[in-house]
């Protein structure tokens, strides 16, 4: 059953991703150039309608946060290695799949390399969860409590914030 | 019905707040948070195990993202799907090997995209296990719920991002 919600799911969420044309190497690259903000747009909107969501879920005792802890070193160093692949790719994990699903066939020398990524970091892992794994673990922490301030205050700045920086966006016509 | 021109794309904000209704739906229902790179790790671990089972088996990494097929596994292979269903309905599948910004500036020889979307997808995945998520795990799922990992994450996919974009276009003229 639960498999089941994972297909319906990722069904609908890419006919999504396909029909905003996010999931496309020009418009990834357009917003690594700073030339067109769609994918950005599109995943702020996201992260503002699920915040909103999934904290009154939350808070009403419907569902559990899921968090993933703060490593620096892993956060960051992954991070930027994430992002020099990503911008030689265009595509990211999630959209591969569904670029190929639109008859984007490069997408699938980046889902072999993505393989190929995932097998080397299986090899290295062991040597990497020792050094660059321990560095700067804070564990599982959300903004609201490093800052001491209730969520909803910290979801309201992120509306706000995240609102003015859509209207620039429209402003500049990215 | 005109059944030759291509649909025009949805705005991004209304796609946008669909997605996120759809992942709230998706927390309440089943619990799950959207990701997608941990589904690598466990394709890899099955493609190994065609080889050398035992010696997956063994290895640390593949012991703590079994090579099993669970929700998450699902939910990518229906991304796939789900855009080739709506490409179809909106006529805008189009099989093209070189993305047309790409053959602008490095020609159309299939041979070198393929060899650059290889080569990125191996770095980028290796960063994303070593971040521990990717703009799914960590951008969408874990800035939503003000995880202080998925801000710092989503932060670094941006720099590395947009540093290497720089290098591979050259400065905008």
């Amino acid at each position: 059953m639960e498999l089941l919600f994972g297909l319906v799911t990722g069904v609908l969420f890419g006919a999504l991703l396909q029909r905003a044309e996010v999931i496309r190497y020009d418009r990834q690259l357009g917003a690594l150039l700073l030339e067109d903000m769609t994918i950005v747009k599109f995943m702020l909107t996201t992260v503002l309608v699920g915040m909103v969501g999934v904290y009154l879920l939350a808070d009403l005792g419907l569902a559990k946060l899921s968090l993933k802890p703060l490593v620096l070193g892993g956060n960051i160093l992954g991070g930027l290695t994430f992002g020099a692949g990503w911008a030689l790719l265009g595509y990211c994990p999630g959209t591969a799949g569904a670029a190929l699903g639109e008859g984007r066939i490069d997408a699938l020398a980046g889902m072999a390399g993505m393989l190929a990524g995932a097998a080397l970091y299986a090899e290295a892992y062991p040597t990497l969860k020792q050094t660059v794994l321990t560095w700067g673990d804070f564990g599982k922490v959300t903004l609201p409590q490093l800052l001491g301030l209730n969520h909803w205050l910290v979801i309201a700045a992120c509306l706000v914030g995240g609102v003015l920086l859509l209207r620039w966006f429209e402003r500049k016509g990215l | 019905m005109n059944t030759q021109v291509p649909s025009r794309n949805w705005n991004p904000y209304v796609a946008g707040a669909l997605a996120g209704l759809l992942l709230v739906l998706s927390v309440w229902i089943t619990g799950k948070y959207f990701g997608a790179s941990t589904t690598y790790v466990r394709a890899a671990g099955f493609a190994e195990s065609a080889l050398d089972a035992a010696r997956v088996a063994a290895m640390p990494y593949f012991i703590k993202e079994k090579p099993i097929i669970d929700w998450q596994w699902m939910f990518v292979v229906g991304i796939a799907l789900g855009s080739f269903a709506a490409a179809l309905l909106s006529r805008t599948f189009r099989i093209q090997a070189v993305p047309d910004r790409f053959a602008a500036r490095f020609g159309r020889a299939t041979g070198r995209r393929m060899l650059t979307a290889f080569v990125g997808g191996a770095v980028a995945m290796f960063g994303a296990r070593l971040a521990d998520g990717c703009p799914s795990g960590h951008g969408l799922s874990g800035s939503l719920q003000l995880a202080a990992s998925g801000f710092v994450a989503l932060a670094c996919f941006f720099i590395g991002g947009l540093v290497v974009a720089r290098l591979v276009y050259g400065p905008r003229r």
